[in-house]
């Protein structure tokens, strides 16, 4: 089932290049600024703001990869052990400014388990929130910085955001949700 | 509610979840679960390079560790594995608790749950020990080797050792050789399973007092293929990819089925004069602990070839990927 398309490819290309254009604006350059993508698509995105990083600055920012399985709250939850998709991080994080980059904000819970990941890795100078899609519902006391798209939803509805690298193609969507929520295995 | 339940990617293919709740012996593992142990370690090592190994996976999770046998390398490999995933971890050790005062196997097991423990990990002198376990306890099982039957995170640690050091990391046809005394082997029984469920070219050598009734069990073939079994060490090492000494037990010269261990070592021990015969890439491993001069020369134990250490290390990380797949099945699931 394909549901309501709310930003089509050109719509993510425009929202990545802005917040990256934020980012660097926000850390008044890019001295000390690494980013650090959520798995599974945090990770692409993250990549892209890079390269635009490098188009407009002439700088290359450290990418990191960051999975928060091993820090979910919901691990004694849920039926199964969640599959881990892999952590990737060859830098330093102390002093840094560390830009976590995820494709959907929602509750905040997995912001929360990838901050106590990255203390686990050092003593960044600050962590920033960068998101494609921010979709409120949070509940957690946690924002984001650098939003692509600001988009009011209930909590019926299911927001699909998908990506070249992941998906073949780049758009976000939202349909309707029937069984996924009552089921709980469709965690990330 | 779950954390981000809006992601649908976690229902699209990819590795089959684990549905095990104990962990007796590698015999009940597919190729798919295998190779989902394999993944998970991979990030278990990535944990442990960081500045802190430590993550919260199984905080809230109470695992003891019964060992009725002696032992160092496994007992403290589990317990550092349990801590790197913050569980809690209760320590016995059979010599100082009440078994020394008749209690039984399965009383012990109903007191150690009615402690509060969710994971066992278990050795036993007696093979089949652990089984009998996980029919009286309500958590997950995990053999940490039983008797002369199995010891399969040994077994799991040691493919993930040699699928990290050959290249290509596959098994498939590759010439290994586990040499020494296989009849009193947990750990060649574990590992004749996997490994030839992997593909390899499997051969035993020792002995053949220490080889009973491997001729038939090498015919028929275990996980669907057959191997090799003979007392021809120079056969069995020409072009070896992998050889794996086994520990010479001291004991076994009492029961007369070795004259004298100067004679085991002079006719069987892996010397680097012996190697020559074998790959000039092969890899060498052993279980231990090693009886240095006997089964295996000390400056093979150290050569460069030697992946003994790195046993060692992979074994953290092969137990805490199977104590973190183990904790997700809960007890009126998917049992064994």
């Amino acid at each position: 089932m394909t549901g309501r398309r709310i930003m089509a490819g050109e719509d993510v290309r425009r929202a990545t290049i802005r917040i990256s254009h934020e980012i660097v604006e926000k850390q008044a350059g890019t001295e000390g600024l690494v980013l650090i993508g959520i798995q599974r698509r945090g990770v692409p995105l993250a990549h892209r703001i890079a390269e635009a990083i490098l188009e407009n600055e002439g700088v290359e920012v450290p990418v990191g990869a960051l999975d928060i399985t091993f820090y979910r709250d919901d691990l004694s939850l849920v039926a199964q052990q969640p599959i881990v998709k892999g952590t990737a991080i060859g830098f330093d994080l102390n002093g840094r400014t560390v830009v976590l980059v995820d494709d959907v904000l929602y509750t905040g819970r997995t912001i929360r388990a990838a901050m106590d990941a990255l203390i686990d890795f050092g003593r960044p100078q600050a962590i920033r929130l960068a998101v494609l899609v921010d979709r409120g519902h949070r509940e957690l006391p946690i924002r984001a910085d650098h939003v692509g798209k600001n988009v009011p939803t209930s909590r019926e509805e299911i927001v699909k955001v998908l990506l070249e690298e992941t998906d073949g193609e780049d758009a976000v969507e939202i349909e309707r949700s029937v069984a996924v929520r009552a089921s709980g295995g469709t965690v990330a | 509610m779950t954390a981000e339940a809006d992601r649908p990617e976690a229902a699209s293919s990819g590795p089959v979840p684990w549905h095990h709740r104990h962990l007796l012996d590698v015999d009940i593992l597919t190729a798919a679960d295998i190779d989902l142990v394999m993944r998970t370690t991979d990030e278990m090592r990535e944990i442990l390079a960081r500045p802190i190994p430590k993550v919260p996976a199984l905080r809230g999770t109470s695992v003891t560790i019964l060992f009725y046998e002696a032992s160092t390398r496994t007992r403290v490999s589990f317990e550092v594995a349990a801590k790197n995933l913050s569980a809690d971890v209760v320590n016995i050790a059979a010599a100082s608790s009440s078994v020394s005062k008749g209690e039984s196997l399965v009383d012990t097991v109903r007191t150690v749950e009615a402690l509060g423990a969710d994971m066992l990990v278990m050795r036993h002198p007696a093979s089949g020990a652990p089984y009998l376990a996980a029919e009286v306890f309500g958590g997950s099982v995990l053999n940490g080797g039983d008797g002369w039957h199995a010891h399969p995170s040994q077994a799991l640690l040691d493919l993930y050792t040699l699928r990290s050091r050959l290249a290509g990391g596959s098994l498939v046809g590759r010439k290994v050789v586990i040499l020494g005394d296989a009849l009193h082997s947990r750990v060649a029984r574990s590992n004749i399973w996997t490994l030839t469920a992997m593909g390899a070219d499997l051969w035993i050598c020792g002995p053949s007092t220490l080889l009973r009734g491997f001729e038939g069990w090498a015919a028929r073939g275990a996980a669907g293929r057959p191997f090799t079994v003979t007392s021809d060490i120079d056969a069995a090492l020409r072009d070896a990819d992998v050889v794996m000494a086994l520990r010479i037990q001291k004991e076994r010269m009492a029961s007369g089925l070795l004259p004298s261990l100067r004679e085991y070592a002079a006719r069987y021990g892996l010397t680097r004069e012996r190697l020559r015969a074998a790959k000039p890439d092969v890899v060498v491993m052993h279980p231990g602990p090693m009886n240095e001069g006997v089964e295996i020369a000390a400056d093979v134990a150290v050569d460069p070839r030697s992946v003994i250490t790195a046993q060692v290390t992979n074994g953290v990380a092969v137990r805490m990927a199977l104590l973190y797949l183990l904790a997700g099945t809960k007890s009126g699931e998917a049992g064994a």
